[in-house]
């Protein structure tokens, strides 16, 4: 598993990448995981907001739209080959 | 997270009346086309109410059989049975039939999107925790297979503990008769098995069961392990006896260790919705359409904004142009009825109630139902085509700045019609803070019934004049629209910065993908929206004219000179009228602000409802009610103070308009806002506020100007 400091924020528009670890003290992540955004979950970048935030993400068929901060909570190991 | 709702109530105390024979509910996640499969199973049989204490809609409608009748709940949608929001509560309250006037439901209609099944599983599971008949519909799945999704439904029912699941395509009606049998013999049929997701937390369940001294569902233990003895939980907790807290506390101990318990859950459960995912879910390559097309090109950051600003565009060119001629209707419509009642009934006392009183009142109410109706039906096209997420996703960045989150822009674009809708908007905000905000900079939008005082104003008191490619007036009405948005904006972040300080709220919404709305549930949602405005707004500002008629009526004048025309003598009667008394008595108070007694009472009378304001403005610059706008704008301009000076000023005008701007003068907007936050805090407050900011400022322009 090699995430070296690669979070969600830091996908590339169409690129996906593996949750690989979440840091869950704070109660706002905690809900994001229970809409699924859990370790071994295939995330990718589907496009962003004017100025690159809020981002919007695709998490199995469904559309997810996380802000840079939050989407920082995730690091994120990557799935694609030159990601 | 999960908040408690003080709404809970002895399950013994609670009487219910039996209308239908069983009880579903309809269960299922925002988006998952759950308000589309229940329009299409019960059509026009459906009403909705309140829950008691709470604004939350009530929907619910009947399935009729041969020999019963089954009532449906579509329960507001929510991911899981932990609730992050005011309406997930709700739901989940209902569910565990914690509900009070809410009988526990029979069965359970879990409704998943068959595209989305990662999220609809993890619900899902939970559900079949309840140990209660369940059925799930597995709507859009015509939409999975273009997707390239195949689901092996025998294999997902066996996952499920055996659970019966029915594929249906709402918008076609394939499916529907198969679910509705099943529906039908669904509270005889037996609950599904526990499914393979958590046997840890199933047995530590249990165990606790078996000590309980009433019985307990599964589901209730296991919120109580996971969610702590907060909120309904602690009920659940007392039910268990004895020694459950120290037993409580020992499984939460194994289960959870140092993770936060919900942390774990989502681990835990979405882990087997993957395994599960493997084994029934085979993908192929989708079918690219021409909405995944648009789709990708409004998430462009550029196309997209440019997108969200033609839209809104649209829409309020549709809301102004295509209400005038109904609206036009419908006034000369209330002013003819009230002229033929007025004849039929003669002069008098009553026959003035009936036709100033009752028919204009009920008219005044009925007139902004067009663009109330117009700007609902985009606002549902909207919503249901999946756009509107996307609007609050676009403008995300530019309202944190004014510490709002992009879940406000729906209410701020609905206050536009009307601030009693747009504040009802807010219940999506899942941060209360932030939510109350919302509310306090709602009423600033101009609203429909703010337009005819700015319209007549201007027209009175603005000149015609050409001001580069704008018109002079034109460009007024542009300024006080702007005027509103800055107003409430600046309200908002003078809130988030003092009373309503506190962390930035999370931002997380699901985008859904486009899809053509269904226009039954379009049509039936509107008109649901037309019953409930015309009830709520009606009953409120009928009143309300009543009471203003009569302030207006008496006490009557007895020595009024036979010789005065009509129009001259109904001056002199409301002169010493207790309205017009009450206008001599507060005159001082508005003198700094140039106003007369005329004024000052009219202002008066506008606070219940401020389009009122007009009407009184025609009857106390004696112009009778058959005088069209011309004719009272005339009058106004003539109007003068005793030493001959003109009471309307430029300054003076200027003031009343950044008055009406501000004012909160209307008793709809007050009485939801006192629902809406559940205290008479804020109203008082948002009255109070936005009072004084009027008047300041129409102070501040008249002092300077003079």
């Amino acid at each position: 598993m090699e995430h070296n400091g690669a979070t969600l924020a830091s996908l590339r528009p169409g690129q996906s990448g593996i949750i690989a670890a979440i840091d869950a003290t704070d109660p706002q992540v905690q809900r994001l995981m229970t809409l699924g955004l859990v370790e071994g979950a295939i995330v990718e970048l589907a496009g962003a907001a004017l100025g690159g935030d809020p981002m919007e993400f695709r998490l199995f068929g469904c559309g997810i739209s996380l802000r840079q901060e939050q989407a920082r909570h995730f690091k994120v190991a990557a799935s694609d080959p030159g990601g | 997270m999960a908040r408690s709702v003080e709404t809970r109530v002895p399950l013994t105390d609670i009487t219910v009346s039996r209308h239908a024979d069983a009880s579903i509910a309809v269960v299922g996640g925002p988006n998952s086309g759950k308000s589309t499969l229940f329009n299409r199973l019960t059509g026009l049989r459906q009403r909705i109410g309140n829950y008691p204490g709470v604004t939350v809609e009530r929907h619910v409608g009947t399935l009729k059989a041969d020999d019963r009748t089954i009532e449906l709940i579509d329960l507001p949608g929510t991911h899981a049975l932990s609730a992050h929001s005011f309406e997930e509560q709700i739901a989940i309250d209902v569910i565990f039939g914690r509900m009070a006037g809410t009988q526990p439901p029979d069965g359970i209609l879990a409704v998943v999107d068959a595209t989305n099944l990662y999220q609809g599983l993890y619900l899902v599971q939970q559900l079949i925790e309840l140990e209660c008949p369940i059925v799930v519909a597995l709507t859009m799945s015509d939409a999975a297979e273009l997707n390239g999704l195949k689901i092996d439904v025998d294999k997902l029912s066996s996952h499920l503990g055996g659970t019966r699941i029915c594929r249906v395509v709402a918008t076609t009606g394939q499916g529907i008769n198969e679910l509705r049998n099943a529906l039908i013999d669904l509270p005889k049929a037996t609950p599904p098995e526990a499914t393979e997701a958590w046997p840890e937390l199933s047995r530590a369940a249990e165990k606790l069961a078996a000590t309980a001294s009433v019985p307990l569902r599964r589901a209730e233990i296991e919120r109580l392990l996971v969610d702590g003895a907060s909120g309904a939980n602690r009920h659940v907790l007392d039910c268990l006896g004895g020694n459950a807290r120290a037993d409580v506390d020992r499984y939460r101990d194994e289960l959870f260790g140092m993770e936060p318990p919900l942390a774990r859950e989502a681990r835990v459960r979405y882990a087997w919705v993957r395994r599960v995912l493997d084994d029934v879910q085979q993908t192929a390559p989708p079918f690219y359409s021409w909405r995944t097309r648009l789709t990708e090109f409004l998430n462009r950051p550029i196309p997209g904004t440019i997108g969200l600003f033609l839209v809104m565009a649209i829409v309020f060119q549709a809301v102004f142009a295509w209400a005038t001629p109904i609206m036009d209707l419908i006034d000369d419509g209330t002013a003819a009825l009230g002229a033929s009642v007025a004849t039929v009934l003669g002069g008098g006392a009553f026959s003035s109630l009936i036709a100033d009183g009752v028919i204009a009142g009920v008219g005044s109410v009925v007139i902004f139902l067009p663009q109330i109706l117009i700007l609902f039906l985009f606002i549902i096209l909207l919503e249901d085509s999946g756009y509107l997420a996307r609007a609050a996703y676009l403008l995300d960045r530019a309202m944190r700045s004014v510490g709002l989150s992009g879940q406000s822009i729906i209410p701020m674009i609905s206050s536009f019609a009307c601030a009693v809708p747009g504040i009802m908007a807010t219940r999506v905000i899942p941060n209360r803070r932030d939510r109350i905000a919302t509310i306090l900079a709602a009423p600033f939008m101009t609203c429909s019934a703010r337009l005819p005082v700015y319209a007549l104003l201007i027209a009175a008191f603005v000149p015609m004049r050409d001001v580069g490619f704008m018109n002079l007036q034109g460009l007024v009405l542009f300024g006080l629209y702007i005027f509103g948005i800055i107003a409430g904006v600046l309200t908002a972040l003078l809130m988030r910065k003092t009373a309503l300080r506190g962390p930035k709220p999370p931002f997380a919404l699901m985008l859904p993908a486009f899809r053509r709305p269904n226009m039954q549930t379009v049509f039936l949602q509107l008109l649901g929206r037309a019953r409930v405005f015309l009830y709520r707004a009606g009953t409120v500002i009928f009143a309300v004219a009543v009471v203003i008629w009569a302030l207006a009526y008496y006490p009557r004048a007895t020595d009024i000179d036979p010789m005065l025309t009509e129009n001259e003598a109904s001056a002199a009667q409301l002169e010493q009228s207790w309205l017009g008394r009450a206008g001599h008595v507060v005159q001082p108070v508005f003198a700094p602000l140039g106003w007369d007694w005329r004024v000052s009472s009219a202002v008066i009378a506008g606070f219940p409802a401020r389009e009122v304001v007009i009407a009184v403005l025609g009857t106390v610059y004696a112009v009778g009610d058959e005088a069209d706008e011309a004719t009272l704008s005339q009058r106004l301009r003539s109007a003068s103070w005793p030493d001959g000076s003109p009471v309307f000023t430029l300054p003076m005008v200027l003031g009343l308009l950044v008055f009406y701007a501000c004012c909160l003068q209307c008793a709809a907007t007050l009485a939801v806002i006192r629902r809406e936050t559940n205290s008479w805090r804020w109203p008082v407050f948002a009255w109070v506020y936005m009072t004084s900011i009027g008047y300041l400022g129409a102070m501040t322009a008249y002092q300077l100007g003079t």
